[in-house]
């Protein structure tokens, strides 16, 4: 039975997953297209019916499953075919830690809407992620392509300097909610501050968060931190790639927006807590109350950590058709000479603070 | 099913390795080592040390063999050795496998096998212990890997000035 409960579990996460990836690529086309000021794809239709080119992300999807798929005669075959899907199966397995929701009880058993509830799950989703960076290395040595390379050590470059300020901004966090369970980090922000302000991470951690935002937006290589990717100089890791496995590289992208929005919504605006809603309903600060039962509470929360996740994904698509690009020494000077010191600067500060309190 | 993951990671990271020795070009043995990594974190999280397990996947494999893989690509090295250096390299590593089978089989003298430990041991022991027993070895350890870093910056900037 309880194998059957995770299998379906792993099933909804994944649908999820691939779904809202799906409609990501509607939303970025629609969103560039308005802050460009056009129309945006609007032609894909069934039978006639278009409703604002919903169906494109199908209409892409079967055309890519059809194209040719094409492997350079002088790359390295097997690495070249392994990569994309080395680069999708790391972010693709980081949705297994993410809690969704509270506790449910169906039939007298308590289920967690989280397929893995690791003891070190944030840990887990950053090794994950660091993993990830096998996926562009290697595309870009196996295409046998001097561009191509030039975008995955690019990549790995960024990655890896990133990757030190992602996890120093982090350990302020862990210090607040001394937890590295995300399941029980996120109980921890159902409190409230000052007695009505709700207990998130953003509010306890405000200087964590800015420099988790800066590292996270770095991680998913898009604009303005797009270098190893580099449109309009060297087409980047990926020039050798076609048809589908290019589509998978095309996917991890969104795929990690997608993981980055929901890391900061767990961490940082309460994962599914819903401000002054606790189990038996709203109990405002100004006094009022507001009662509900048990399952329409779970449904609030539930879609409550669903709305944080698209606002996330919107912002961030609202970034990357916004600013231009960095100079790559840009880049590692505000890796390595802005963040890093100020992560470390916050994890002094907040072990003073926790120190004066008690 | 604990027993059956064992012997599939614990098989494949001997596989692994055993690839990363015999593999002729440099780029493929750094990336069995990865795969060798990566399985032995998973064997850390079986026995109850999930920290250690993503600590595990987080240095070796997540930071430190890209190092090495993007060294590696970069300078595109040519495959195998000259049989003048191939000697040498032999005898020295004859010599080093002597030295660590000494040491391996001294350090699990006093060890008990084949009793796995029970429950598992979190972060907030760990730290616990980091900063209470073992402070000072800790501490010297983060001093020497200091010292290996500012040693590595002054000798790349020497070359520099030349």
């Amino acid at each position: 039975m309880d194998i059957v409960i995770v299998l379906i579990k792993i099933v909804l996460a994944l649908v999820w997953f691939l779904v809202l990836t799906l409609y990501l690529t509607w939303l970025e086309r629609k969103e560039s297209a308005v802050i460009q000021d056009r129309v945006g794809a609007n032609r894909a239709s069934i039978f006639g019916i278009r409703i604002l080119g919903l169906f494109q992300p199908f209409a892409d999807a079967i055309k890519m499953i059809f194209k040719e798929d094409f492997v350079p005669a002088f790359s390295k075959k097997f690495l070249h075919t392994l990569a994309p899907f080395l680069s999708f199966f790391f972010v693709a397995i980081c949705i297994t830690a993410m809690p969704f929701g509270n506790d449910i009880m169906v039939g007298g058993r308590t289920i967690s809407l989280q397929i893995f509830d690791a003891n070190v799950g944030l840990l887990f989703v950053l090794a994950m992620l660091s993993l990830g960076i096998y996926g562009i290395l290697l595309s870009g040595w196996a295409s046998n392509n001097r561009y191509s390379l030039l975008g995955g050590i690019r990549g790995a470059a960024q990655l890896i300097s990133y990757e030190v300020a992602l996890g120093l901004s982090l350990v302020g966090l862990i210090m607040v909610f001394p937890s590295l369970k995300l399941s029980e980090i996120v109980q921890s922000q159902g409190g409230l501050l000052f007695g009505f302000l709700p207990k998130w991470g953003v509010f306890l951690q405000p200087l964590g968060f800015i420099i988790f935002l800066f590292a996270a937006l770095a991680e998913t290589k898009r604009v303005p931190f797009d270098l190893p990717e580099g449109e309009s100089e060297i087409i980047g890791f990926f020039t050798e790639y076609g048809g589908l496995k290019w589509g998978l590289f095309m996917m991890t992208d969104f795929m990690e927006i997608i993981i980055v929005s929901t890391l900061l919504t767990t961490l940082f605006f309460g994962g599914w807590q819903v401000p002054w809603l606790s189990a038996d309903g709203f109990q405002f600060p100004w006094g009022g109350q507001w009662q509900m039962a048990r399952w329409l509470v779970i449904i609030f929360q539930v879609l409550a950590f669903n709305i944080k996740v698209f606002f996330f994904c919107w912002l961030q698509i609202l970034i990357r058709w916004t600013y231009p690009r960095f100079r790559y020494d840009q880049l590692m000077d505000m890796g390595w000479k802005l963040l890093v010191p100020l992560s470390l600067v916050n994890i002094v500060g907040t072990g003073l603070l926790l120190m004066v309190i008690k | 099913m604990a027993i059956f993951l064992f012997f599939l990671l614990s098989s494949v990271c001997v596989g692994a390795v055993l690839g990363m020795i015999l593999s002729k070009n440099q780029a493929y043995s750094a990336l069995f080592l990865v795969l060798a990594f990566t399985c032995l974190g998973g064997l850390f999280g079986l026995i109850g040390a999930p920290f250690m397990a993503v600590v595990q996947i987080i240095i070796y494999a997540g930071a430190i063999m890209v190092l090495f893989i993007f060294v590696i690509m970069m300078i595109n090295l040519r495959e195998g050795l000259s049989s003048e250096k191939k000697k040498w390299t032999i005898a020295f590593s004859v010599v080093l496998a002597l030295v660590l089978l000494l040491e391996l089989v001294l350090a699990s003298k006093g060890a008990s096998l084949g009793q796995s430990p029970e429950g598992s041991v979190s972060p907030k022991e760990i730290g616990q212990l980091l900063f209470t027993k073992y402070l000072y070895p800790f501490e010297i350890t983060s001093v020497l890997i200091i010292a290996a870093l500012v040693g590595a910056i002054v000798l790349v900037k020497k070359k520099e000035k030349e």
